[in-house]
């Protein structure tokens, strides 16, 4: 399985390397950066690389790239999941997961690693366990360390590991239990430049907080499962339950955890919440273009939309843009050429417009390509899939 | 300047000595705190990569530390460096021995964790006992380390795999969760080919295999579809196809139509049992586990029930990029066998233009598997938007799609090639370039309507500069000089100009298209002709030299040149089959989708075929288990399964959760024998040194050694039974004399009894198979024994200190024999005396990590000082050390091979309570010695 892990910054040096069976030098992620200096863009790395003597394969991550190196036949995607899983882990433990971080935390990095693999298998994985055996830093705990010497590795043995419901620690006690459920729902949309729908999908996720004293078993129901097409969940939800009644029932983890995700496809008619008026164009002879792009909410049920962010990345031939916004602020990166508009919350009385001329390289013929615009929005309090919640019990 | 920059290294190099030696002086400090940040910095210094073996006897010193957190770096910093200094390593080994016994199950699952993965081979068989002891242990966890251990062991002795296998077998017929992932693990690491081991498992596994944790599923998932393909017959043999089914496959089926229809297909229920139990973990939330019941469902399921893996491989498409790079690969070769699997869901193939460059050309991959007539006017206009992107690697993968779209579907060809054909006015050469290969490839299909596009293309060659497009045109018009007659002639002109200048692959279509008018149209191009060859004659490149005399012998008839000029016309202008455009994912599902080898499309090690169906299914009785067995296997409670059931109970959920774990515990812990029930209830709290499925064996062993070995007499031990050895008995024993040839050898005294009725002749040694640093002294041979005669002969073996057994052959003059001495720890040393000052001063300097000690309870009968010596030296070749008091008894000795001190103090107490005390250098030989010394006094 896998037998070495690598971490390598933007800047292509190894910052860490942790071995799980016999030492694999670091010069076999030579290959890798062979390939790195071959792909144009960071994501364009292959994700398995073959060398004569190991297979590479890589994940890329908070511009961090994690290398494992295996030696014989194993499902990539297993090595691809348990590379994100490691980042998720990070993540949790650290807030970020920066290069920076994990220099600063690279004991606690190790004693992870060495807790979440044996001899290159996967052995405790589950955030629960893990926080028993290591405690993650927080900055009380480092003072109190310093002060009295006390460790970071917890004192009792885990005792999660040897449950049926591997999940979750034993012996949770809360003076207030309580308990949230957190909907968020992604919209993934390709829209054309007449402003008709191509492709539309949902993708949402209910992200659960539970902090309950005890064993609790839990039952949640909702009004309309059937829109829920294509679920997938966390290995706590029972599935003979969800199959038979559309009930979700399980005991959960202690803490933040990701109970299930699921996916509306793109069969249901989706309604988009805004839409965009663009005129965006480029005169021939002259090295000008005008540029002009108006957001306007639709349907939201009178939900506001906020956090709008525009982004788009123009053509080549575009030295620099001169743009007039309406409100929010823009940038423009005359290199990687990306227009990006903080926009802000939309008011559905005054709509946001971004408005201004480009000037393009001169001489350079007119641009044959339109940019694609990219929009990141938030509605809060909505569940654009109309799924709704009916109840839950204990 | 120099000077400095001496002084500067100087200061580097002192501070990062003092640094050493600070960490030296920290890590012998007795405060936790500083060892505890000494190991911190050794291990930051690892995770940098930087060497720090030079400190490791300092960090190994504390493997037996108090402290948690400085106990697990030293861990981290045993496993990593334990290869390069094993002899150091081995000083570590008794703290992780003792480990093993202790009564918590976290404890001995730790150590036995940790001891597998020292990779060094002198303590394979300590791993091998601790393997085995653990893979009957009570706890569940620790059977699982057992498991996780096997395949570590295996890589560092591969000659253990028998013994390994029995382990593997033993441990596959576990039945808690917590195993079984890791145990199908071990058996795809080390067994993979011994599959009638999984046959009693089978349905067990089925069942318990939601339950299993996701990284488990993964590899029982894959191995059980191995399974499946060699038991089951082929589910889709009766299916009449569909349309999209494979040419191939329909020819295939058309062969055997007669014995498909003969026998109305059944499946397995065991068959159907996998199916149906791998369903639910579509909606795992791990990838992996998706992609392995997909593969799994796509090379066992019916025809018809595959489509559900659709969706949930949709799915995983909003994942990261890794993945999704993963998941497209495999849908591109399931569209290229299923294609209607995934029409349905087409639009989620569509590109996003923030996707990176290699998943949108895997989509644009997918999506032209998936044209079809109906949808191939969508995707074209789809295809018309991806060509003004600005990533120009993913527009060139775009007019290859066109290409192959157009080549499949002979309606739209037409319409393909005049976009293509606009596409030529593009202002970006590598579009151009692009589509000029591949409008070149579908010419090929219908030249004789497209004259006109040839001549557009040809006065392309003014302005296009790359090599492989202005080759494709020059080639075009060789093809075709027929349909465009007049501009050939010119084309020809210009490029007799520039050809100097140009690329090799151009200069080598130049020659052709030379060739091939000079052939039609010589009058006009004769000139031209030969100037081209000409200067090609000069040429650099030697392909191009080359290529320039062959066509002037063939072309131009000269007397010299032969019978092949007539046919020149019939060799460069006969008529060229249409290249064929087709996928790289064709064929690529002979490799079980979801491998690291389907995605390289390319057998990696350790890669296992996936067999094809057998013609006849086997026996499926051999899955059938008895009957006590399949009731508990279906009384084991499982965690997802008893959801409903707990509900019905209403208050008592909780009760209920707690119940079926310590159900499932005991359950797991009962094995075959209800006695061994008893055992572990009636000791569950008395920590001992071995584990309950052992002490009754143990307790037999002993009984024999006391009625066999009176303790007076040497132990005899039995090297041939004369049944075996046909009328030839042989027994040895360990002398206890010095062997007078060589000092380190320990004398084996061996006795032959002829019981047969013949006379055995030439008794002799052959073909030692030794461990590394052994040796042996064989004996003389023994030239005759006459039947019903008895010889004794002595021969040395130098044990290297190890309790490792020497095999060899035994040979008479007829037969051979093969045959095993393995020594008690005891007999591999020999008794020194010592007086009691000596020994206190020997003894003060094997403390700590030398010295072990055991507290005991003495065995009634055995309560006086004589007997405790006689049964001391029993176990092992010591020598009492006089002593002083009359409540200890003291013995020494020393090895043989290496000389190393052994020291034995046996302290006695009130009320036959005991401690025993061993200091000896070799912690291995310790450790066991304490182990056969406790024995013997307690028993």
């Amino acid at each position: 399985m896998i037998h070495s892990l690598f971490l390598v910054n933007a800047s292509g040096d190894i910052f860490l390397e942790k071995h799980w069976k016999s030492v694999v030098s670091r010069s076999v992620c030579d290959y890798f950066f062979e390939a790195q200096e071959r792909a144009t863009e960071p994501e364009n790395v292959p994700p398995v690389i073959p060398t004569p003597h190991h297979y590479l394969i890589s994940v890329l991550r908070h511009r961090i790239y994690f290398v494992a190196v295996i030696q014989s036949e194993v499902p990539p995607l297993f090595v691809i999941e348990f590379l994100h899983r490691v980042v998720d882990t990070f993540q949790d433990y650290f807030g970020v997961c920066t290069e920076a971080a994990i220099k600063d935390n690279v004991v606690v990095v190790y004693e992870l690693l060495e807790e979440m693999l044996d001899n290159g298998f996967p052995l405790a994985t589950e955030s629960n366990i893990l926080k028993e055996l290591i405690k993650p830093p927080t900055i009380l705990r480092t003072m109190v360390n310093t002060i009295t010497g006390s460790t970071n590795v917890g004192e009792q043995l885990p005792t999660g590991q040897l449950s049926v419901v591997p999940w979750r620690r034993t012996g949770v006690k809360y003076t207030n239990n309580e308990a949230y459920f957190d909907v968020v729902e992604e919209i993934d949309a390709i829209i054309d430049k007449s402003g008709s729908t191509i492709t539309a999908e949902i993708q949402g996720v209910i992200d659960a907080c539970v902090k309950l004293t005890g064993m609790p078993d839990l039952t949640l129901s909702f009004m309309n499962p059937r829109l829920l097409d294509d679920v997938s969940f966390h290995p706590c939800v029972r599935f003979k339950r969800w199959e038979a009644e559309r009930i979700l029932s399980f005991i959960p983890p202690d803490g933040n955890f990701r109970l299930l995700s699921y996916h509306v496809s793109s069969q249901n008619l989706v309604a988009i919440p805004v839409y965009v008026k663009h005129n965006i164009t480029f005169r021939e002879g002259s090295s000008q273009g005008r540029f002009d792009l108006t957001l306007g909410p639709k349907q939201t049920m009178g939900k506001a939309v906020e956090s709008v962010l525009v982004s788009s990345q123009l053509p080549r031939g575009v030295l620099n843009a001169n743009l007039n916004p309406s409100q929010g602020t823009y940038t423009f990166d005359p290199v990687t050429k990306m227009l990006s508009w903080d926009v802000g919350k939309i008011n559905p009385q005054k709509l946001p417009s971004l408005k201004g001329t480009m000037s393009l390289q001169a001489g350079a013929s007119k641009p044959d390509e339109n940019p694609s615009i990219n929009i990141q929005f938030k509605i809060q309090q909505m569940a654009i899939s109309g799924c709704t919640q009916a109840g839950q019990t204990l | 300047m120099f000077v400095a920059s001496v002084i500067i290294v100087f200061c580097l190099f002192l501070s990062a000595e003092k640094e050493a030696k600070t960490n030296y002086q920290m890590l012998d400090s007795n405060k936790d705190s500083l060892k505890l940040e000494a190991m911190k910095r050794i291990v930051a210094m690892i995770a940098r990569g930087k060497n720090a073996s030079d400190l490791f006897p300092a960090v190994v010193k504390n493997v037996a530390c108090k402290n948690i957190e400085v106990k697990k770096l030293v861990y981290v910093y045993l496993v990593r460096y334990a290869e390069e200094q094993q002899d150091l390593a081995l000083l570590s080994i008794s703290t992780f021995q003792r480990g093993l016994k202790d009564p918590n199950q976290l404890i001995r699952a730790s150590a036995l964790r940790v001891l597998s993965s020292i990779r060094v081979t002198i303590i394979v068989p300590i791993m091998m006992l601790a393997i085995k002891e653990a893979a009957s242990d009570m706890s569940p966890y620790v059977r699982k380390t057992a498991a996780h251990a096997i395949p570590k062991l295996y890589s560092l002795d591969p000659e253990q795999k028998d013994q390994l296998i029995e382990v593997i077998e033993k441990l596959l017929a576990d039945k808690t969760t917590l195993v079984a992932g890791s145990v199908v693990m071990a058996f795809e690491e080390v067994c993979p080919e011994r599959i009638d081991l999984i046959h009693k498992n089978y349905r067990k596994l089925c069942n318990l295999l939601i339950d299993v944790e996701e990284w488990g599923q993964v590899v029982i998932i894959n191995m059980l579809t191995r399974y499946a393909r060699t038991q089951f017959l082929n589910p889709n043999m009766n299916v009449n196809e569909d349309e999209d089914e494979d040419e191939e496959e329909k020819e295939k089926k058309a062969e055997t139509p007669a014995m498909a229809k003969r026998k109305p297909y059944v499946m397995d229920p065991d068959h159907r049992l996998l199916l149906r139990n791998t369903k639910p973990l579509l909606q795992s939330r791990n990838a992996a586990v998706v992609m392995a019941v997909a593969q799994l469902y796509f090379h066992l399921a019916p025809k018809a029930e595959v489509g559900v893996i659709a969706k949930a491989l949709v799915r995983l498409l909003r994942s990261h990029s890794e993945v999704q790079y993963v998941v497209l690969q495999n849908v591109a070769t399931m569209t290229i066998k299923r294609r209607g699997m995934f029409e349905p869901y087409l639009k989620s193939f569509y590109i996003r233009s923030t996707d990176p460059t290699q998943i949108k050309v895997l989509k644009l991959e997918v999506l032209t598997n998936l044209a079809n007539e109906t949808n191939i006017s969508t995707i074209l206009r789809e295809f018309q938007t991806y060509i003004k992107s600005m990533d120009k690697d993913f527009v060139a993968a775009t007019i290859q799609a066109i290409g192959r779209c157009a080549t499949n579907i002979g309606e739209v060809r037409d319409t393909c090639l005049n976009g293509l054909v606009q596409l030529l006015s593009n202002r970006d050469e590598l579009v151009v370039a692009e589509s000029v290969v591949v409008i070149k490839k579908l010419l090929q299909m219908q030249p004789e309507k497209h004259s006109d596009i040839i001549k557009h293309m040809a006065k392309l060659t003014d302005n296009i500069q790359v090599p492989m497009a202005r080759a494709s045109i020059l080639w075009l018009i060789g093809e075709y000089c027929e349909h465009v007659p007049k501009i050939a002639p010119d084309v020809l002109r210009k490029m007799a100009k520039s050809f100097t200048n140009e690329e090799d692959i151009v200069k080598l279509q130049i020659i052709n298209l030379a060739a091939k008018l000079y052939l039609t149209n010589s009058k006009q191009t004769k000139l031209l002709t030969q100037y081209v060859l000409n200067l090609a004659k000069y040429d650099q490149n030697y392909d191009i030299r080359d290529r320039a005399r062959f066509i002037r012998q063939l072309i131009v008839p000269t007397e010299k040149s032969g019978a092949l000029s007539k046919y020149a016309k019939k060799l460069f202008l006969a008529l060229k089959p249409a290249p064929v455009l087709e996928s790289p994912f064709k064929d690529r599902d002979h490799f079980q989708l979801g491998s690291l080898s389907h995605l390289l499309n390319a057998k990696a090690g350790g890669y296992q075929e996936l067999p094809d169906w057998p013609e006849a299914a086997p026996d499926p009785s051999v899955r059938n288990v008895e009957v006590k067995d399949s009731v508990r296997a279906v009384g084991t409670v499982t965690y997802r399964d008893t959801g409903a059931l707990w509900d019905l109970q209403g208050p008592k959920k909780l009760e209920g959760s707690e119940k079926s774990d310590s159900a499932s515990g005991s359950e797991s812990g009962s094995g075959s024998e209800e006695s061994y029930m008893l055992l572990f209830h009636a000791n569950v709290y008395q920590p001992s040194l071995y584990n309950w499925a052992l002490v009754s064996m143990t307790l037999h062993l002993v009984l024999c050694l006391q009625t066999i070995a009176p303790s007076s007499a040497l132990k005899n031990y039995e090297l041939l039974h004369r049944i075996t050895g046909e009328g030839l008995s042989v027994e040895y024993c360990f002398s206890r004399q010095p062997f007078s040839p060589d000092a380190n050898m320990v004398a084996v005294q061996m006795q032959f009894t002829n019981n047969a009725t013949a006379d055995t002749k030439n008794l002799h040694i052959e073909d030692v198979k030794l461990q590394s640093g052994m040796r042996v002294k064989e004996f003389s041979e023994i030239e005759l024994l006459p039947a019903g005669e008895t010889a004794t002969a002595v021969m040395g073996i130098d044990f290297c200190d190890s309790t490792q057994a020497a095999n060899f052959q035994l040979c008479t003059h007829t037969r051979k024999f093969f045959v095993s001495i393995q020594p008690p720890v005891g007999e591999l040393m020999r008794p020194v005396f010592l007086t009691e000052n000596e020994f206190k001063k020997e003894q003060g300097q094997l403390m700590g990590m030398n010295e072990i000690t055991e507290k005991l309870t003495l065995d009634m009968k055995c309560r006086n000082e004589h007997t405790i010596v006689q049964r001391v030296t029993t176990a092992a070749n010591l020598s009492r050390v006089p002593c002083g008091s009359d409540k200890e008894c003291r013995f020494a000795g020393r090895t043989v091979s290496s000389s190393s001190l052994v020291l034995v103090t046996v302290a006695t107490k009130e009320e036959g309570a005991a401690q025993l005390t061993v200091n000896c250098e070799k912690m291995v030989i310790g450790t066991m010695l304490v182990k056969d010394i406790l024995l013997a006094l307690t028993q």
